[in-house]
């Protein structure tokens, strides 16, 4: 099982005025979207999941991490997108959320990771008509791509 | 003095001392004669009231000492016991308690001064006819019990033994002074042993030391209060030498006058005897480990304690968890060598080895963690006789298998549901004393407490001669609370409608009391012992009384397990729900009341197919013959149709944590040898 360790976490309370984050950039289908990096534990390849029955649907179930049980929900599912399709690329993200505890979330690959300033992340409006919208807090622009930035609280939250 | 590290102490032995107290007064209402049962109660006064004055609680201090004052008096014979001073010594030791719990959140002992209960002990005292001067009297000839009352002649309690006698003689007969100082050190001062040290030096200078209390290698490690004593021989007068000392810095006071060395012979021994006794009790429990020399003189008045580490539990946690992973890591080498042929028999033994070990390994953890339910139960004697006099009724507890053993997690949580329990049986169980009479029962109530090990649960029994429970009132209540229809009350069993009592919100004392009826106790209780993998049921007989049964696992974190496969996915069954696993043919299952039942060697028997409830295919094709284990929950019982059998394991019990905390039937997850998660099913749950 090949680990990829984040490193240089930046603490949420050393974030100086000019406001710099790091975001790990995920595809999902032909999106780009970035997750926090203060929020990932850590990133493993696809394995076996151990089905949990009764419960939601995007809800995969769970996995072994060094010895914890950790949940793991698919991303698609939970955004309304048709389900995973396995590949090599296929990653779980392991969250650790202080509100949900340690989740895992299944995406399609992992591609990089960006530093963004405040400055380069447009506030997204709520227009209420697609149910997606819910999931960003911005949009970050990077070298002429668009990146949606998860909010993860949001993400996690129960359906 | 910083006291603060001492505080965890402080409040574990002050609870261990107000535990005791209370069983202590409670067997002196019994047998107000009992010599042991008073001194022990006089002793565990006299610590506390050192202790808190250690710690600096003086109003915690002030109301043990009028305690201790009138427990003095029945020590003494002057004053007897009677129904009024227990209550009055129980309220005390109430407040006591609600000190220990202030000090337990705030570091502070509150500001209640509790000053009618000190004035109502005193009255107690001046009604033994002796007055308070009596108390006051004997503190004045045994000064040893004031701990804190500034005894500055505390060179006074020093033991000398022969030779040091016959050496402060001979030094007398050559015309020199010998002289008794004790040294007080400031409360602020921080090295004291630095302190003394200095002290020390100077008087070295003036005289020379014979005796020093503490000894010199004590005083060195810091181990001694604020004080320490010495007698010296010397030619300079005894004013020279204490302002030697006084000239240190941060001293408070130091005090001295000419050794009597001709008053030493048997008084003088005997006193210190009693000194002694007293005071390493009063210095707190950190010091008095470190006097040896004292130590046998406070055994033969102690019974003996087990030798105890008190370890935090997170510790433990961090090494159950330890021991789970080693587990673990021993199945995956377990499954290795199955899987590889096992062809090495080197390699199979060592691994046997291995799983004996880590077998061994667990237990003694687990073990660690077991403490007596006693300290739950200690309580409840106390209780019930409160119970008895604010309801009115007689009743006697009977408790049995206190010293029965359970993880410290499951005893702390499970004080309050068996409190529960047993108020309901004083307050509803048993009868007044006009019925009890009428249908020719004893006149005092009996409830019984009894705690046993059964296989891999502790059950916990509590029972009661009472009235037992109206099953018809119980179901008129129900329907009347609308919790079922008289349709359905019609169909249900005697024991479904006992089982309505756990329902939240009902409670069917006619009258609503301050000690049950509130309609909160049971559902509670249940889902209380629930929380802790347990289960409760009841039996009653109209009129005979009732039994509340509680079985509770003895371990949470570990349990023996039936591996089973389900449409090719892998669940895990406690050992411990399973009663058999059958072999049943597909016609052998009958149809009742549009459920699968078998007749299983005359007993009718629901099937539950395992692949419905998890949502999954089962693996085999219905006509084949099926496995299934039967469960029971209490004295249901129910057959769960599975694939195929694995085998049994040793499995460690994972929390899916409460993100997947939805689904009822999955009580946890296990990790496999392989590394694989494997969901582990809650039978209770699913019957």
């Amino acid at each position: 099982m090949e680990e990829l360790k984040t490193v240089g976490i930046k603490g949420i309370d050393e974030v100086s005025e000019y406001e710099t984050f790091q975001y790990i950039v995920i595809k999902l289908g032909s999106e780009q979207y970035g997750i926090d990096i203060r929020y990932v534990d850590n990133i493993v390849r696809m394995q076996h999941i151990t089905r949990v029955p009764k419960v939601a649907e995007y809800l995969k179930g769970v996995i072994n991490l060094r010895g914890e049980v950790i949940p793991v929900m698919s991303l698609r599912l939970k955004m309304d997108l048709p389900a995973d399709e396995i590949t090599k690329a296929t990653r779980i993200i392991i969250l650790k959320l202080e509100q949900h505890g340690t989740i895992g979330v299944i995406v399609d690959e992992v591609k990089e990771v960006v530093t963004l300033s405040t400055a380069e992340i447009e506030k997204v409006s709520y227009d209420g008509k697609e149910e997606r919208v819910n999931y960003i807090n911005g949009i970050g622009k990077h070298d002429n791509e668009l990146i949606s930035i998860l909010d993860l609280n949001t993400v996690a939250v129960e359906k | 003095m910083d006291v603060n590290q001492y505080l965890e102490i402080f409040l574990d032995e002050t609870k261990e001392h107000l535990e005791n107290l209370n069983a202590q007064i409670l067997r002196l209402e019994q047998e107000p004669e009992d010599v042991d049962t008073i001194n022990e109660i006089f002793r565990a006064a006299h610590s506390l009231k050192g202790m808190a004055g250690t710690m600096g609680y003086k109003r915690m201090q002030a109301l043990t000492h009028d305690m201790e004052n009138v427990f003095s008096e029945i020590r003494n014979g002057t004053m007897k016991v009677n129904s009024n001073l227990i209550d009055t010594l129980f309220q005390c030791l109430d407040a006591l308690e609600e000190y220990n719990n202030n000090i337990q959140e705030t570091a502070d002992e509150g500001t209640n001064d509790n000053q009618q209960l000190i004035a109502r002990l005193n009255d107690f005292l001046k009604t033994a006819g002796k007055g308070t001067e009596e108390p006051k009297a004997q503190e004045a000839a045994a000064p040893e019990e004031k701990p804190d009352d500034q005894k500055e002649e505390k060179w006074l309690d020093i033991k000398l033994d022969e030779s040091q006698l016959s050496v402060l003689l001979a030094a007398r007969e050559a015309g020199k002074n010998v002289y008794g100082l004790t040294v007080f050190i400031q409360e602020s001062c921080l090295l004291k042993a630095a302190r003394a040290f200095l002290v020390y030096k100077a008087v070295e200078e003036k005289a020379e030391i014979m005796v020093c209390n503490p000894s010199a290698q004590d005083i060195e490690d810091e181990k001694f209060d604020l004080d320490f004593s010495l007698i010296v021989i010397s030619e300079s007068p005894l004013e020279e030498i204490l302002q030697a000392a006084r000239n240190v810095s941060e001293i408070e006071t130091v005090t001295g006058a000419v050794y009597e060395v001709a008053q030493v012979p048997k008084a003088e021994s005997m006193a210190v005897v009693q000194a002694s006794e007293s005071k390493p009790e009063s210095a707190g429990s950190a010091q008095s480990q470190n006097a040896p020399a004292k130590n046998d003189k406070k055994a033969a008045g102690k019974p003996v304690v087990n030798r105890t580490v008190r370890v935090d539990i997170e510790k433990l946690d961090v090494l159950m968890n330890l021991v789970s992973e080693l587990i673990i890591a021993k199945n995956s080498l377990v499954s290795a060598s199955t899987t590889e042929g096992g062809s090495n028999a080197g390699f199979n033994e060592q691994i046997e080895y291995l799983e004996s070990v880590t077998t061994n390994l667990h237990e003694s953890v687990m073990k660690v963690r077991m403490v007596p339910i006693e300290s739950v139960v200690s309580k409840f004697p106390r209780m019930i006789r409160d119970l008895s006099k604010k309801l009115n009724k007689k009743m006697e507890l009977y408790m049995s298998g206190e010293e029965t053993e359970l993880d410290r997690t499951v005893v702390d949580e499970i004080g309050d549901p068996l409190m529960h329990l047993l108020r309901n049986a004083a307050d509803h169980g048993l009868e007044s004393a006009e019925v009890r009479a009428q249908r020719g029962k004893p006149e005092v109530g009996s409830i019984f407490l009894d705690a046993y090990q059964d296989g891999n649960n502790v059950v916990i029994e509590v029972r009661d001669d009472g009235s037992g429970i109206d099953v018809e009132g119980v179901k008129n209540k129900a329907i009347e609370r609308g919790i079922i229809t008289a349709e359905q009350g019609e169909s249900m069993s005697e024991k479904d409608i006992i089982n309505l009592l756990f329902h939240a919100g009902f409670s069917t004392s006619k009258k609503i009391t301050d000690i049950s009826g509130r309609g909160v106790g049971l559902d509670v209780v249940k889902s209380k012992i629930e929380s802790l993998s347990g289960e409760v049921e009841v039996k009653s007989k109209l009129g005979e009384g009732s039994t509340w049964i509680i079985r509770l696992p003895l371990t949470l974190a570990i349990i023996q397990a039936l591996m089973v496969t389900v449409g090719g996915e892998k669940y895990a069954i406690s050992l411990g729900s399973i009663q058999t696993i059958e072999d049943v043919g597909p016609d052998e299952i009958k149809l009742v009341q549009n459920r699968e039942v078998i007749n299983l060697r005359g007993s009718v028997i629901p099937i539950i197919r395992l692949s419905k409830e998890l949502d999954i295919e089962s693996c085999k094709s219905p006509d084949e013959n099926m496995v299934v284990v039967i469960v029971k929950k209490g004295e249901k019982l129910a057959g769960l149709v599975i694939d195929e059998l694995m085998g049994q394991q040793e499995i460690v019990i994972k929390s899916l944590g409460k993100y997947i905390s939805k689904c009822k039937i999955i009580s946890g997850a296990t990790i496999l040898g392989d590394g694989e998660v494997a969901l582990i099913l809650d039978a209770n749950a699913l019957i």
